[in-house]
Protein backbone atom coordinates (compact mmCIF):
# COMPACT_ATOMS: atom_id res chain seq x y z
CA UNK A 1 0.00 0.00 0.00
CA UNK A 2 1.23 3.46 -0.90
CA UNK A 3 -0.03 6.68 0.67
CA UNK A 4 0.71 10.27 -0.34
CA UNK A 5 0.37 12.53 2.71
CA UNK A 6 -0.35 16.28 2.68
CA UNK A 7 -0.19 18.37 5.88
CA UNK A 8 -0.73 22.14 5.81
CA UNK A 9 -2.97 22.71 8.82
CA UNK A 10 -0.57 24.99 10.68
CA UNK A 11 2.69 26.83 10.12
CA UNK A 12 4.34 23.69 8.78
CA UNK A 13 3.96 22.51 5.20
CA UNK A 14 4.79 18.83 4.91
CA UNK A 15 4.41 16.10 2.29
CA UNK A 16 5.43 12.47 2.44
CA UNK A 17 5.12 9.13 0.70
CA UNK A 18 4.68 5.97 2.77
CA UNK A 19 4.91 2.55 1.12
CA UNK A 20 4.63 -0.72 2.98
CA UNK A 21 5.93 0.58 6.28
CA UNK A 22 8.67 2.72 4.75
CA UNK A 23 8.67 6.49 4.53
CA UNK A 24 10.19 6.78 1.08
CA UNK A 25 10.44 10.52 1.36
CA UNK A 26 9.28 13.45 3.42
CA UNK A 27 9.67 17.14 2.77
CA UNK A 28 8.80 19.53 5.59
CA UNK A 29 9.21 23.28 5.79
CA UNK A 30 8.35 25.80 8.47
CA UNK A 31 9.03 29.05 6.72
CA UNK A 32 7.36 32.40 6.14
CA UNK A 33 6.06 31.64 2.62
CA UNK A 34 2.39 30.71 2.31
CA UNK A 35 1.37 27.11 1.74
CA UNK A 36 -0.08 28.17 -1.59
CA UNK A 37 3.47 28.93 -2.76
CA UNK A 38 5.28 26.02 -1.09
CA UNK A 39 3.03 22.96 -0.97
CA UNK A 40 2.82 21.99 -4.63
CA UNK A 41 6.47 22.77 -5.46
CA UNK A 42 7.38 20.52 -2.50
CA UNK A 43 5.14 17.75 -3.83
CA UNK A 44 6.78 18.18 -7.21
CA UNK A 45 10.28 17.81 -5.77
CA UNK A 46 9.21 14.77 -3.77
CA UNK A 47 7.62 13.19 -6.84
CA UNK A 48 10.72 13.79 -8.98
CA UNK A 49 13.11 12.57 -6.30
CA UNK A 50 11.14 9.39 -5.67
CA UNK A 51 10.35 8.90 -9.37
CA UNK A 52 6.82 8.60 -8.09
CA UNK A 53 4.14 7.41 -10.48
CA UNK A 54 0.94 8.83 -9.00
CA UNK A 55 -1.01 5.94 -10.54
CA UNK A 56 0.65 3.63 -8.02
CA UNK A 57 -0.62 5.61 -5.02
CA UNK A 58 -3.54 3.96 -3.23
CA UNK A 59 -4.87 6.97 -1.36
CA UNK A 60 -4.20 10.63 -0.55
CA UNK A 61 -4.01 11.35 3.17
CA UNK A 62 -4.69 14.88 4.31
CA UNK A 63 -4.76 16.71 7.62
CA UNK A 64 -8.51 17.15 7.95
CA UNK A 65 -8.53 19.72 10.72
CA UNK A 66 -8.60 21.48 12.96
CA UNK A 67 -6.09 24.12 11.98
CA UNK A 68 -5.71 27.40 10.18
CA UNK A 69 -8.85 27.70 8.02
CA UNK A 70 -6.85 28.83 5.02
CA UNK A 71 -4.10 26.27 5.54
CA UNK A 72 -6.65 23.48 5.81
CA UNK A 73 -8.31 24.57 2.59
CA UNK A 74 -5.07 24.78 0.62
CA UNK A 75 -4.17 21.25 1.72
CA UNK A 76 -7.73 19.99 1.19
CA UNK A 77 -8.13 21.46 -2.30
CA UNK A 78 -4.70 20.15 -3.25
CA UNK A 79 -5.59 16.67 -2.00
CA UNK A 80 -9.00 16.80 -3.68
CA UNK A 81 -7.48 17.94 -6.97
CA UNK A 82 -4.87 15.17 -7.00
CA UNK A 83 -7.48 12.63 -5.92
CA UNK A 84 -9.87 13.72 -8.67
CA UNK A 85 -7.17 13.72 -11.35
CA UNK A 86 -5.84 10.28 -10.39
CA UNK A 87 -9.17 8.78 -9.32
CA UNK A 88 -7.97 8.02 -5.78
CA UNK A 89 -9.77 8.13 -2.44
CA UNK A 90 -8.92 10.50 0.41
CA UNK A 91 -8.06 9.51 3.96
CA UNK A 92 -9.14 12.34 6.23
CA UNK A 93 -6.88 12.27 9.29
CA UNK A 94 -7.77 14.39 12.33
CA UNK A 95 -4.87 16.83 12.67
CA UNK A 96 -4.25 16.28 16.37
CA UNK A 97 -4.26 12.48 16.13
CA UNK A 98 -1.58 12.68 13.45
CA UNK A 99 0.45 14.99 15.69
CA UNK A 100 0.10 12.58 18.61
CA UNK A 101 1.71 9.93 16.41
CA UNK A 102 4.95 11.93 16.61
CA UNK A 103 5.20 10.31 20.05
CA UNK A 104 4.51 6.75 18.99
CA UNK A 105 5.06 4.33 21.85
CA UNK A 106 5.55 7.03 24.46
CA UNK A 107 4.57 6.22 28.05
CA UNK A 108 3.45 9.82 28.53
CA UNK A 109 0.09 11.48 28.06
CA UNK A 110 0.40 13.24 24.71
CA UNK A 111 -1.12 16.70 24.39
CA UNK A 112 -0.82 18.45 21.03
CA UNK A 113 -2.03 22.04 21.11
CA UNK A 114 -2.60 24.45 18.26
CA UNK A 115 -3.25 28.10 18.83
CA UNK A 116 -6.93 28.83 18.19
CA UNK A 117 -6.77 32.51 19.30
CA UNK A 118 -9.04 34.14 21.87
CA UNK A 119 -7.07 32.21 24.56
CA UNK A 120 -8.33 28.94 23.13
CA UNK A 121 -6.43 26.01 21.77
CA UNK A 122 -7.35 23.15 19.49
CA UNK A 123 -6.27 20.16 21.49
CA UNK A 124 -6.82 16.52 22.34
CA UNK A 125 -5.34 13.98 24.78
CA UNK A 126 -3.78 10.74 23.60
CA UNK A 127 -1.77 7.78 24.84
CA UNK A 128 -0.28 4.66 23.35
CA UNK A 129 -1.61 1.34 24.54
CA UNK A 130 -0.27 -1.89 23.07
CA UNK A 131 1.14 0.10 20.14
CA UNK A 132 -2.30 1.59 19.40
CA UNK A 133 -3.20 5.23 19.67
CA UNK A 134 -5.87 5.60 22.35
CA UNK A 135 -7.95 8.76 22.38
CA UNK A 136 -8.31 9.92 25.99
CA UNK A 137 -10.01 13.15 24.96
CA UNK A 138 -11.06 13.74 21.34
CA UNK A 139 -9.85 16.84 19.55
CA UNK A 140 -11.79 19.99 20.36
CA UNK A 141 -11.42 23.72 20.92
CA UNK A 142 -10.80 24.42 24.60
CA UNK A 143 -9.73 27.21 26.92
CA UNK A 144 -6.09 26.58 27.84
CA UNK A 145 -6.86 26.69 31.56
CA UNK A 146 -9.68 24.18 31.19
CA UNK A 147 -7.25 21.91 29.39
CA UNK A 148 -4.70 22.23 32.18
CA UNK A 149 -7.40 21.56 34.82
CA UNK A 150 -8.31 18.42 32.96
CA UNK A 151 -4.70 17.24 32.78
CA UNK A 152 -4.11 18.05 36.46
CA UNK A 153 -7.20 16.06 37.33
CA UNK A 154 -6.26 13.09 35.14
CA UNK A 155 -2.67 12.78 36.30
CA UNK A 156 -2.79 14.36 39.74
CA UNK A 157 -2.57 12.03 42.75
CA UNK A 158 -4.49 9.28 41.01
CA UNK A 159 -7.64 10.73 42.58
CA UNK A 160 -9.60 10.82 39.39
CA UNK A 161 -11.95 7.91 39.38
CA UNK A 162 -13.44 8.40 35.92
CA UNK A 163 -10.39 7.42 33.89
CA UNK A 164 -7.71 4.86 34.40
CA UNK A 165 -4.54 6.13 32.89
CA UNK A 166 -2.52 3.35 34.51
CA UNK A 167 1.10 4.14 34.87
CA UNK A 168 1.01 7.49 33.06
CA UNK A 169 2.59 10.12 35.31
CA UNK A 170 3.68 12.77 32.86
CA UNK A 171 2.34 14.85 30.00
CA UNK A 172 4.22 16.05 26.93
CA UNK A 173 3.05 19.16 25.05
CA UNK A 174 3.66 19.72 21.37
CA UNK A 175 2.37 21.93 18.57
CA UNK A 176 2.56 25.61 17.63
CA UNK A 177 0.25 26.43 20.55
CA UNK A 178 3.13 25.72 22.93
CA UNK A 179 4.91 28.91 21.87
CA UNK A 180 1.80 30.97 22.63
CA UNK A 181 0.79 29.20 25.87
CA UNK A 182 4.17 28.25 27.37
CA UNK A 183 3.88 30.67 30.27
CA UNK A 184 0.34 29.58 31.15
CA UNK A 185 1.40 25.94 31.06
CA UNK A 186 4.41 26.63 33.26
CA UNK A 187 2.23 28.53 35.72
CA UNK A 188 -0.73 26.21 35.90
CA UNK A 189 0.32 22.68 35.02
CA UNK A 190 0.62 20.92 38.39
CA UNK A 191 1.79 17.56 37.11
CA UNK A 192 5.11 16.58 35.61
CA UNK A 193 5.34 17.89 32.06
CA UNK A 194 7.75 18.43 29.20
CA UNK A 195 7.79 20.18 25.87
CA UNK A 196 8.51 18.29 22.68
CA UNK A 197 11.96 18.67 21.14
CA UNK A 198 12.18 20.52 17.83
CA UNK A 199 12.00 17.46 15.55
CA UNK A 200 8.80 16.18 17.22
CA UNK A 201 7.13 19.48 18.00
CA UNK A 202 5.13 20.11 14.85
CA UNK A 203 2.89 18.51 12.25
CA UNK A 204 4.62 16.06 9.97
CA UNK A 205 3.29 14.29 6.90
CA UNK A 206 5.04 11.07 7.89
CA UNK A 207 3.09 10.91 11.17
CA UNK A 208 -0.01 11.73 9.16
CA UNK A 209 0.68 8.81 6.82
CA UNK A 210 1.20 6.44 9.75
CA UNK A 211 -2.15 7.41 11.23
CA UNK A 212 -3.74 7.21 7.76
CA UNK A 213 -2.77 3.53 7.46
CA UNK A 214 -4.98 2.74 10.46
CA UNK A 215 -7.91 4.60 8.95
CA UNK A 216 -7.34 2.98 5.56
CA UNK A 217 -7.27 -0.49 7.08
CA UNK A 218 -10.50 0.29 8.91
CA UNK A 219 -12.09 1.03 5.53
CA UNK A 220 -12.36 4.75 6.21
CA UNK A 221 -10.96 6.07 2.94
CA UNK A 222 -13.63 8.25 1.30
CA UNK A 223 -14.56 9.61 -2.13
CA UNK A 224 -12.67 12.87 -2.62
CA UNK A 225 -15.92 14.66 -3.57
CA UNK A 226 -17.30 14.11 -0.09
CA UNK A 227 -14.24 15.27 1.79
CA UNK A 228 -14.37 18.58 3.64
CA UNK A 229 -12.16 19.75 6.48
CA UNK A 230 -13.38 19.76 10.09
CA UNK A 231 -12.82 23.30 11.31
CA UNK A 232 -14.21 22.60 14.79
CA UNK A 233 -15.45 26.16 14.78
CA UNK A 234 -18.21 27.93 12.87
CA UNK A 235 -17.43 31.15 11.06
CA UNK A 236 -17.72 34.43 12.93
CA UNK A 237 -20.72 35.45 10.81
CA UNK A 238 -22.57 32.25 11.70
CA UNK A 239 -21.72 32.64 15.37
CA UNK A 240 -23.06 36.20 15.43
CA UNK A 241 -26.17 35.23 13.50
CA UNK A 242 -26.92 32.38 15.91
CA UNK A 243 -26.45 34.73 18.83
CA UNK A 244 -28.71 37.32 17.25
CA UNK A 245 -31.43 34.77 16.48
CA UNK A 246 -31.23 33.42 20.03
CA UNK A 247 -31.56 36.94 21.43
CA UNK A 248 -34.56 37.65 19.22
CA UNK A 249 -36.11 34.33 20.14
CA UNK A 250 -35.70 35.16 23.83
CA UNK A 251 -37.62 38.41 23.56
CA UNK B 1 -2.32 19.33 -28.08
CA UNK B 2 -4.60 16.46 -28.80
CA UNK B 3 -3.68 15.63 -32.34
CA UNK B 4 -5.66 18.41 -34.05
CA UNK B 5 -5.80 22.16 -33.93
CA UNK B 6 -8.33 22.32 -31.12
CA UNK B 7 -7.16 23.60 -27.76
CA UNK B 8 -9.43 22.38 -24.98
CA UNK B 9 -9.17 24.26 -21.71
CA UNK B 10 -10.64 23.23 -18.39
CA UNK B 11 -11.30 26.44 -16.47
CA UNK B 12 -12.02 26.93 -12.78
CA UNK B 13 -13.38 30.05 -11.09
CA UNK B 14 -13.98 30.60 -7.35
CA UNK B 15 -13.15 34.25 -6.70
CA UNK B 16 -16.39 35.12 -4.90
CA UNK B 17 -19.58 33.15 -4.28
CA UNK B 18 -19.88 30.93 -7.35
CA UNK B 19 -17.99 27.66 -7.67
CA UNK B 20 -17.64 27.22 -11.40
CA UNK B 21 -15.90 25.02 -13.97
CA UNK B 22 -16.11 24.90 -17.75
CA UNK B 23 -14.55 23.30 -20.79
CA UNK B 24 -13.92 25.72 -23.66
CA UNK B 25 -12.49 25.02 -27.13
CA UNK B 26 -10.22 27.59 -28.74
CA UNK B 27 -11.49 30.30 -26.43
CA UNK B 28 -14.81 30.56 -28.24
CA UNK B 29 -16.79 27.33 -28.11
CA UNK B 30 -18.27 26.37 -24.73
CA UNK B 31 -18.63 22.61 -24.23
CA UNK B 32 -19.80 23.01 -20.64
CA UNK B 33 -20.34 25.84 -18.19
CA UNK B 34 -21.21 24.59 -14.71
CA UNK B 35 -21.98 27.07 -11.92
CA UNK B 36 -22.79 26.18 -8.34
CA UNK B 37 -24.10 29.32 -6.72
CA UNK B 38 -24.02 30.11 -3.01
CA UNK B 39 -26.50 32.98 -3.20
CA UNK B 40 -29.12 31.34 -0.90
CA UNK B 41 -26.74 31.03 2.05
CA UNK B 42 -25.22 34.50 1.66
CA UNK B 43 -28.72 35.97 1.42
CA UNK B 44 -29.13 35.10 5.11
CA UNK B 45 -26.29 37.52 5.88
CA UNK B 46 -27.23 40.28 3.42
CA UNK B 47 -24.03 39.80 1.45
CA UNK B 48 -21.14 37.48 0.75
CA UNK B 49 -19.43 36.17 3.90
CA UNK B 50 -15.84 35.33 2.85
CA UNK B 51 -15.30 32.45 5.31
CA UNK B 52 -18.60 30.80 4.40
CA UNK B 53 -17.87 31.27 0.69
CA UNK B 54 -14.49 29.56 1.11
CA UNK B 55 -16.05 26.65 3.00
CA UNK B 56 -18.75 26.16 0.37
CA UNK B 57 -16.17 26.19 -2.42
CA UNK B 58 -14.22 23.33 -0.87
CA UNK B 59 -17.41 21.29 -0.48
CA UNK B 60 -18.46 21.73 -4.09
CA UNK B 61 -15.29 22.07 -6.16
CA UNK B 62 -14.77 18.42 -7.15
CA UNK B 63 -18.38 17.85 -8.10
CA UNK B 64 -18.42 21.00 -10.22
CA UNK B 65 -15.21 20.03 -12.05
CA UNK B 66 -16.48 16.49 -12.62
CA UNK B 67 -19.78 17.78 -13.95
CA UNK B 68 -18.02 20.18 -16.34
CA UNK B 69 -15.94 17.33 -17.78
CA UNK B 70 -18.94 15.04 -18.03
CA UNK B 71 -21.17 17.62 -19.68
CA UNK B 72 -18.42 18.37 -22.20
CA UNK B 73 -18.06 14.63 -22.77
CA UNK B 74 -14.29 14.77 -22.25
CA UNK B 75 -11.82 13.40 -19.72
CA UNK B 76 -8.78 15.13 -18.27
CA UNK B 77 -6.73 13.29 -20.92
CA UNK B 78 -8.43 15.46 -23.57
CA UNK B 79 -7.54 18.71 -21.80
CA UNK B 80 -4.62 20.81 -23.13
CA UNK B 81 -4.40 23.36 -20.33
CA UNK B 82 -6.06 24.37 -17.08
CA UNK B 83 -7.09 27.99 -16.69
CA UNK B 84 -7.86 29.37 -13.27
CA UNK B 85 -8.74 32.69 -11.68
CA UNK B 86 -5.92 33.75 -9.32
CA UNK B 87 -7.15 37.29 -8.61
CA UNK B 88 -8.65 39.66 -7.86
CA UNK B 89 -11.24 38.39 -5.40
CA UNK B 90 -11.68 37.00 -1.89
CA UNK B 91 -8.37 35.40 -1.03
CA UNK B 92 -9.79 32.39 0.82
CA UNK B 93 -12.24 31.74 -2.00
CA UNK B 94 -9.62 32.16 -4.72
CA UNK B 95 -7.28 29.72 -2.97
CA UNK B 96 -9.74 26.84 -3.23
CA UNK B 97 -10.15 26.96 -7.01
CA UNK B 98 -6.49 27.80 -7.49
CA UNK B 99 -5.22 24.94 -5.29
CA UNK B 100 -7.60 22.53 -7.01
CA UNK B 101 -6.55 23.67 -10.49
CA UNK B 102 -2.85 23.50 -9.62
CA UNK B 103 -3.22 20.01 -8.15
CA UNK B 104 -5.09 18.66 -11.18
CA UNK B 105 -2.62 20.24 -13.60
CA UNK B 106 0.32 18.90 -11.60
CA UNK B 107 -1.06 15.37 -11.23
CA UNK B 108 -1.89 15.14 -14.96
CA UNK B 109 1.14 17.05 -16.24
CA UNK B 110 -1.05 19.67 -17.95
CA UNK B 111 0.07 23.32 -18.35
CA UNK B 112 -1.39 25.83 -15.86
CA UNK B 113 -2.56 29.27 -16.93
CA UNK B 114 -3.48 31.88 -14.32
CA UNK B 115 -6.24 34.26 -15.36
CA UNK B 116 -7.22 37.72 -14.15
CA UNK B 117 -10.89 37.69 -13.17
CA UNK B 118 -11.71 40.93 -15.01
CA UNK B 119 -9.89 39.68 -18.10
CA UNK B 120 -12.29 36.75 -17.90
CA UNK B 121 -15.31 39.06 -17.81
CA UNK B 122 -14.06 40.94 -20.87
CA UNK B 123 -13.43 37.67 -22.74
CA UNK B 124 -17.03 36.55 -22.14
CA UNK B 125 -17.70 38.73 -25.18
CA UNK B 126 -15.50 36.45 -27.34
CA UNK B 127 -17.84 33.59 -26.51
CA UNK B 128 -21.01 35.57 -27.10
CA UNK B 129 -19.87 36.94 -30.45
CA UNK B 130 -17.29 34.64 -32.01
CA UNK B 131 -16.45 37.28 -34.63
CA UNK B 132 -15.43 39.93 -32.09
CA UNK B 133 -11.75 40.75 -32.21
CA UNK B 134 -9.68 43.51 -30.61
CA UNK B 135 -9.27 46.39 -30.65
CA UNK B 136 -12.39 47.38 -28.74
CA UNK B 137 -13.35 49.19 -25.56
CA UNK B 138 -15.02 47.39 -22.66
CA UNK B 139 -16.85 48.53 -19.54
CA UNK B 140 -16.66 45.90 -16.79
CA UNK B 141 -19.31 46.43 -14.12
CA UNK B 142 -19.90 43.97 -11.31
CA UNK B 143 -20.30 43.68 -7.56
CA UNK B 144 -16.56 44.08 -7.08
CA UNK B 145 -15.37 46.00 -10.12
CA UNK B 146 -16.07 49.02 -12.27
CA UNK B 147 -13.43 49.35 -14.99
CA UNK B 148 -13.36 51.10 -18.33
CA UNK B 149 -10.76 49.24 -20.36
CA UNK B 150 -9.17 49.64 -23.77
CA UNK B 151 -8.50 46.20 -25.25
CA UNK B 152 -5.80 46.86 -27.86
CA UNK B 153 -5.06 43.19 -28.56
CA UNK B 154 -5.67 39.76 -27.05
CA UNK B 155 -4.29 39.92 -23.52
CA UNK B 156 -3.42 43.64 -23.82
CA UNK B 157 -5.40 45.94 -21.57
CA UNK B 158 -5.20 49.60 -20.68
CA UNK B 159 -7.38 50.77 -17.81
CA UNK B 160 -8.87 54.14 -18.72
CA UNK B 161 -11.01 54.55 -15.65
CA UNK B 162 -12.11 52.74 -12.53
CA UNK B 163 -14.17 53.38 -9.44
CA UNK B 164 -12.59 55.41 -6.68
CA UNK B 165 -14.76 53.83 -4.00
CA UNK B 166 -17.74 51.48 -4.36
CA UNK B 167 -18.16 49.27 -7.40
CA UNK B 168 -21.41 49.84 -9.29
CA UNK B 169 -22.78 46.47 -8.19
CA UNK B 170 -21.84 47.22 -4.59
CA UNK B 171 -23.92 50.40 -4.74
CA UNK B 172 -26.85 48.33 -6.04
CA UNK B 173 -26.47 45.93 -3.09
CA UNK B 174 -26.34 48.74 -0.53
CA UNK B 175 -29.32 50.58 -1.95
CA UNK B 176 -31.27 47.31 -2.17
CA UNK B 177 -30.61 46.72 1.52
CA UNK B 178 -31.67 50.29 2.40
CA UNK B 179 -35.04 49.95 0.68
CA UNK B 180 -35.58 46.47 2.06
CA UNK B 181 -35.10 44.45 -1.12
CA UNK B 182 -32.34 42.24 0.23
CA UNK B 183 -29.47 40.45 -1.49
CA UNK B 184 -28.40 40.24 -4.27
CA UNK B 185 -29.22 43.85 -4.99
CA UNK B 186 -28.66 44.07 -8.75
CA UNK B 187 -31.57 42.01 -10.06
CA UNK B 188 -33.86 43.11 -7.20
CA UNK B 189 -33.32 46.83 -7.80
CA UNK B 190 -33.77 46.33 -11.53
CA UNK B 191 -37.05 44.52 -10.96
CA UNK B 192 -38.34 47.17 -8.54
CA UNK B 193 -37.23 49.97 -10.84
CA UNK B 194 -39.64 48.76 -13.52
CA UNK B 195 -42.53 50.02 -11.38
CA UNK B 196 -40.93 53.38 -10.69
CA UNK B 197 -40.16 56.70 -12.38
CA UNK B 198 -36.43 57.07 -13.16
CA UNK B 199 -36.75 60.87 -13.10
CA UNK B 200 -38.77 61.11 -9.87
CA UNK B 201 -35.77 61.92 -7.67
CA UNK B 202 -32.59 63.65 -8.75
CA UNK B 203 -29.66 61.76 -7.21
CA UNK B 204 -26.30 63.38 -7.88
CA UNK B 205 -23.39 61.40 -9.27
CA UNK B 206 -20.02 62.75 -8.24
CA UNK B 207 -17.64 63.80 -10.96
CA UNK B 208 -14.06 62.73 -10.38
CA UNK B 209 -11.90 65.78 -11.11
CA UNK B 210 -8.47 64.38 -11.82
CA UNK B 211 -9.32 61.02 -13.39
CA UNK B 212 -11.32 61.77 -16.51
CA UNK B 213 -12.85 58.32 -16.81
CA UNK B 214 -12.93 57.31 -13.15
CA UNK B 215 -16.17 56.63 -11.33
CA UNK B 216 -17.44 57.32 -7.83
CA UNK B 217 -20.60 55.70 -6.48
CA UNK B 218 -20.30 56.13 -2.73
CA UNK B 219 -21.69 59.68 -2.93
CA UNK B 220 -24.68 58.42 -4.88
CA UNK B 221 -25.26 55.67 -2.34
CA UNK B 222 -25.09 58.24 0.49
CA UNK B 223 -27.52 60.52 -1.35
CA UNK B 224 -30.02 57.66 -1.52
CA UNK B 225 -29.55 56.83 2.18
CA UNK B 226 -29.90 60.52 3.12
CA UNK B 227 -33.06 60.79 1.05
CA UNK B 228 -34.56 57.80 2.88
CA UNK B 229 -33.51 59.09 6.32
CA UNK B 230 -34.84 62.56 5.49
CA UNK B 231 -38.19 61.15 4.48
CA UNK B 232 -38.38 59.04 7.63
CA UNK B 233 -37.58 62.02 9.85
CA UNK B 234 -40.37 63.99 8.23
CA UNK B 235 -42.67 61.04 8.61
CA UNK B 236 -43.11 60.83 4.85
CA UNK B 237 -43.67 57.56 3.09
CA UNK B 238 -41.00 56.64 0.61
CA UNK B 239 -41.68 55.17 -2.80
CA UNK B 240 -39.21 52.30 -3.12
CA UNK B 241 -39.88 51.86 -6.82
CA UNK B 242 -39.09 55.53 -7.57
CA UNK B 243 -35.93 55.33 -5.46
CA UNK B 244 -34.82 52.16 -7.26
CA UNK B 245 -35.57 53.60 -10.69
CA UNK B 246 -33.96 56.98 -9.98
CA UNK B 247 -30.89 55.41 -8.42
CA UNK B 248 -30.49 53.00 -11.31
CA UNK B 249 -30.85 55.86 -13.76
CA UNK B 250 -28.13 57.83 -11.99
CA UNK B 251 -25.74 54.86 -12.20
CA UNK B 252 -26.55 54.34 -15.87
CA UNK B 253 -26.05 58.05 -16.63
CA UNK B 254 -22.60 57.93 -15.04
CA UNK B 255 -21.58 54.74 -16.83
CA UNK B 256 -22.92 55.77 -20.23
CA UNK B 257 -21.57 59.32 -19.89
CA UNK B 258 -18.02 58.21 -19.20
CA UNK B 259 -18.16 55.51 -21.84
CA UNK B 260 -19.32 57.92 -24.54
CA UNK B 261 -16.62 60.46 -23.68
CA UNK B 262 -13.99 57.73 -23.91
CA UNK B 263 -15.42 56.47 -27.21
CA UNK B 264 -15.10 60.00 -28.61
CA UNK B 265 -11.56 60.48 -27.41
CA UNK B 266 -10.22 57.06 -28.44
CA UNK B 267 -12.32 56.87 -31.60
CA UNK B 268 -13.17 53.20 -31.13
CA UNK B 269 -15.66 51.47 -33.42
CA UNK B 270 -16.56 48.60 -31.08
CA UNK B 271 -17.77 48.80 -27.50
CA UNK B 272 -18.58 45.93 -25.12
CA UNK B 273 -19.92 45.61 -21.60
CA UNK B 274 -19.21 42.76 -19.18
CA UNK B 275 -19.65 41.72 -15.55
CA UNK B 276 -22.68 40.95 -13.41
CA UNK B 277 -24.19 44.44 -13.70
CA UNK B 278 -23.99 44.12 -17.50
CA UNK B 279 -26.90 41.71 -17.22
CA UNK B 280 -29.01 44.74 -16.21
CA UNK B 281 -31.26 45.19 -19.25
CA UNK B 282 -31.93 48.88 -18.65
CA UNK B 283 -28.17 49.51 -18.65
CA UNK B 284 -27.40 47.45 -21.73
CA UNK B 285 -30.28 49.03 -23.67
CA UNK B 286 -29.16 52.54 -22.71
CA UNK B 287 -25.57 51.74 -23.64
CA UNK B 288 -26.65 50.15 -26.91
CA UNK B 289 -28.71 53.18 -27.89
CA UNK B 290 -25.88 55.56 -27.03
CA UNK B 291 -23.35 53.49 -28.99
CA UNK B 292 -25.59 53.16 -32.02
CA UNK B 293 -26.19 56.92 -32.05
CA UNK B 294 -22.44 57.25 -32.61
CA UNK B 295 -22.25 54.43 -35.16
CA UNK B 296 -20.32 52.25 -32.67
CA UNK B 297 -21.04 48.52 -32.71
CA UNK B 298 -22.25 47.32 -29.29
CA UNK B 299 -21.53 43.94 -27.73
CA UNK B 300 -22.85 42.38 -24.57
CA UNK B 301 -22.77 38.82 -23.21
CA UNK B 302 -25.90 36.84 -22.29
CA UNK B 303 -26.74 37.02 -18.57
CA UNK B 304 -25.21 33.59 -17.85
CA UNK B 305 -21.87 34.86 -19.22
CA UNK B 306 -22.16 38.20 -17.37
CA UNK B 307 -22.27 36.88 -13.83
CA UNK B 308 -19.26 34.93 -12.55
CA UNK B 309 -18.63 31.78 -14.56
CA UNK B 310 -15.72 29.64 -15.68
CA UNK B 311 -16.39 29.69 -19.44
CA UNK B 312 -15.15 33.27 -19.54
CA UNK B 313 -12.01 32.19 -17.68
CA UNK B 314 -11.53 29.47 -20.29
CA UNK B 315 -11.79 32.05 -23.06
CA UNK B 316 -9.23 34.32 -21.40
CA UNK B 317 -6.95 31.38 -20.61
CA UNK B 318 -6.94 30.32 -24.26
CA UNK B 319 -5.52 33.63 -25.45
CA UNK B 320 -2.96 33.66 -22.63
CA UNK B 321 -2.10 30.06 -23.51
CA UNK B 322 -1.45 30.71 -27.20
CA UNK B 323 0.55 33.79 -26.18
CA UNK B 324 2.80 31.37 -24.29
CA UNK B 325 1.79 32.01 -20.70
CA UNK B 326 2.54 29.13 -18.34
CA UNK B 327 2.38 29.41 -14.57
CA UNK B 328 4.45 27.56 -12.00
CA UNK B 329 3.27 25.37 -9.15
CA UNK B 330 3.99 28.28 -6.81
CA UNK B 331 1.25 30.45 -8.35
CA UNK B 332 -0.44 32.25 -5.47
CA UNK B 333 -3.79 33.96 -5.14
CA UNK B 334 -3.51 37.75 -5.43
CA UNK B 335 -6.67 39.34 -3.96
CA UNK B 336 -5.92 42.82 -5.37
CA UNK B 337 -4.38 41.78 -8.67
CA UNK B 338 -4.30 44.67 -11.15
CA UNK B 339 -5.49 44.09 -14.71
CA UNK B 340 -2.54 43.85 -17.09
CA UNK B 341 -0.07 43.02 -14.31
CA UNK B 342 1.30 39.68 -13.18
Amino acid sequence: MKILGIESSGLVASVAVLEEGIIQGEFTTNFKKTHSQTLLPMLDILKDTLELDLDTVDAIAVAAGPGSFTGLRIGSATAKGVALAMDKPIIAVPTLEAMACNFYGSDKLICPIMDARRNQVFTGLYRFENDDLDIVMDQCPLDINELLDKINQLLGDGESAETDLGQIKEVVFLGDGVNVQRQTIEDNCKVKYSFAPAHLAYQSASSLCVRAVTYYNEGKAINSDDFRPEYLRVSQAERERTKKLAAEGGN
Amino acid sequence: MTGNDKVRILAIESSCDETAAAVVVNGREVLSNVISTQIPIHTLYGGVVPEIASRKHIERVNQVVREALKEADVTLDDIDAIGVTYGPGLVGALLVGLSEAKAIAWAKGIPLVGVHHIEGHICANYIEDTQLEPPFMCLVVSGGHTHLVNVSDYGKYEILGRTRDDAAGEAFDKVARAIGLGYPGGPKVEQKAKEGDPHAIKFPVAKVDDGVYDFSFSGLKSAVLNYINGAEMKGEEINEADIAASFQQAVIDALVGNAMNAIDEYKVTKFAIAGGVASNKTLSEAMKAACEAKGVKFYHPSPILCTDNAAMIGAAAYYEYINGRRDGWDLNAIPNLVLGER
